[in-house]
């Protein structure tokens, strides 16, 4: 009885654990390719704009910027204007498309010239250089360090509580507080099983890229 | 009417001319070879044909049509120049072979992709896409490679990976082939493979400019030779002229400092 009554409530919490997780990935991996065509943008104050805005992202601590999102806006213009939610997904996919750019930066860069002047002499635009030639092979250098990232976000999500807002393990503590301390634990199997299943996810994809070397 | 005319190039990088006013021409069907010791330009004018460098000055004409002048500043569109890089096809040193496609892939991707800018594509996909994988068939074939068709550049010695990126050049059928030293970056016993292909080709009457520093092989397979040095054409005519007697006292000194190798 007692389990079937934890398992429902943290499973709220799950809810949206899981909501920011995935809108946070589907937001900020397009987002992270725009910032980083920014940061590598031959109009230079462009790049330098973009640099410093990532800079600054990646400099401050998450927690602040969900805070600062949620409560900042509100307080200029006189009413709140994010919900808690809304502040929470754009603190995160500001964050984590800055910290994906620096990523697609340097597996972008690590491409050499000789690969675009092979397009460029055999006729193709610029468009089809990047779709055709580039981006296959930055998707497999990128791989590896994007996983990283993606674990990390899975555990970041807790910040949420930070605003209230009752992720899995605002939901233990909940339980804790009462003196029951095995959801604590049930928590954290939730977050390995997740760890474990993106980790199994990215092992595919490696394996999948695995069939040519460069 | 020689197919390629080029008069005056000149290029400046920072500070430094790397090219002081190159002219050379060359008729249809004709292997022309470029040599001259390491920094003299050649790199750098074969890049200026091919249009990944732009020349400050000098004219290049096809067919005896205008195809580049340097004195024009307002910029060609991309697709302009697009149009005028399909003539030529540029060989590199180090191969540049796109490493996620296989070796009949790497063949057929440019063509595929132009083709889709034909008019009649939508109606004839099938049929133009399959006549594209017959040539390219072919031309991998013709260097030597059918057997590696569904290989990946990773699963190729140095001398397959230039003869692929020579059958990918092949593919578009250019006016002009050019070679940027394609033994260059091979282990000594791979250079013969390439040479061969090289020669082959010269043999069906394939018109190109070939850099290299292999002297006995430029002896024997080029019509003509030119000797760059310092960003200038210094000697040119038959191999005999210039290689069994150069005039050029820079010529001599760097002929005998490679017979010395
Ligand atoms: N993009 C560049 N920027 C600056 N200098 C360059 C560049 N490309 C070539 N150079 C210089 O131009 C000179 C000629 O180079 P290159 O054309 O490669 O000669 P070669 O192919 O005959 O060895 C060299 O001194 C080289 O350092
Ligand atoms: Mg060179």
């Amino acid at each position: 009885m007692e389990f079937w009554k934890v398992t429902l409530s943290l499973l709220d919490g799950l809810q949206n654990t899981c909501m920011i997780f995935a809108l946070t990935l589907v937001l900020a991996l397009p987002l992270g390719l725009v910032i980083s065509f920014g940061s590598m943008s031959k109009f230079k104050p462009l790049a330098y704009l973009v640099k410093t805005f990532v800079w600054i992202i990646r400099g401050v601590p998450l927690m602040l910027q969900v805070i600062i999102l949620f409560y900042v806006p509100g307080f200029l213009i006189g009413r709140p204007i994010l919900s808690r939610f809304s502040s929470v997904i754009a603190a995160f996919v500001i964050n984590y498309a800055c910290y994906f750019s620096e990523i697609y930066r340097g597996g972008i860069e690590s491409i050499t010239k000789g690969q675009y002047e092979a397009g460029q002499v055999l006729g193709m635009t610029k468009t089809q250089v990047f779709f055709k030639v580039v981006l296959m092979q930055v998707v497999k250098r990128v791989l590896a360090p994007m996983g990283n990232e993606v674990i990390t976000l899975v555990k970041d999500t807790a910040l949420a509580r930070v605003i209230m807002i009752v992720e899995v393990i605002q939901a233990a503590q909940n339980f804790a507080s009462y003196g029951l301390m095995w959801p604590l634990f049930y928590t954290a199997v939730f977050y390995l099983a997740f760890v474990g299943l993106l980790t199994l996810l990215f092992n595919y994809l490696e394996k999948k890229l695995d069939y040519y070397k460069g | 009417m020689a197919i390629l005319e080029v008069k005056n190039i000149k290029k400046t990088f920072g500070k430094v001319q790397v090219l002081k006013g190159v002219d050379f021409s060359m008729y249809e069907g004709e292997v022309l070879s470029v040599i001259g010791s390491s920094g003299s330009g050649k790199t750098t004018l074969l890049r200026c044909i091919n249009f990944l460098e732009r020349a400050d000055e000098g004219c290049i004409y096809l067919d005896g049509e205008l195809l580049f002048d340097g004195s024009v500043h307002s910029k060609a569109s991309p697709k302009e120049i697009r149009a005028k890089q399909l003539n030529f096809g540029l060989v590199f040193q180090d191969f540049n072979l796109f490493p996620q496609y296989t070796v009949l892939e790497n063949v057929t991707l440019a063509p595929k992709l132009l083709a889709k800018e034909r008019e009649d594509y939508k109606e004839n996909k099938k049929q133009i896409l399959e006549e594209i994988e017959e040539n390219a068939k072919s031309i991998i074939d013709r260097v030597g490679l059918t057997e590696k068709l569904d290989n990946y550049p990773c699963q190729l010695s140095g001398g397959q990976k230039q003869r692929v990126s020579i059958a990918r050049a092949l593919a578009l059928r250019p006016r002009i082939l050019f070679f940027d030293e394609p033994t260059s970056a091979l282990d000594p016993e791979l250079t013969g493979e390439i040479l061969r292909v090289i020669k082959q080709l010269a043999s069906e009457h394939v018109t190109m400019v070939i850099v290299t520093h292999e002297i006995g092989f430029a002896r024997n397979v080029s019509d003509r030779i030119i000797f760059m040095a310092d960003g200038v054409v210094l000697e040119e005519g038959t191999p005999e002229d210039v290689i069994d007697n150069p005039k050029h006292e820079r010529t001599k000194a760097f002929l005998s400092k490679l017979d010395n190798k």
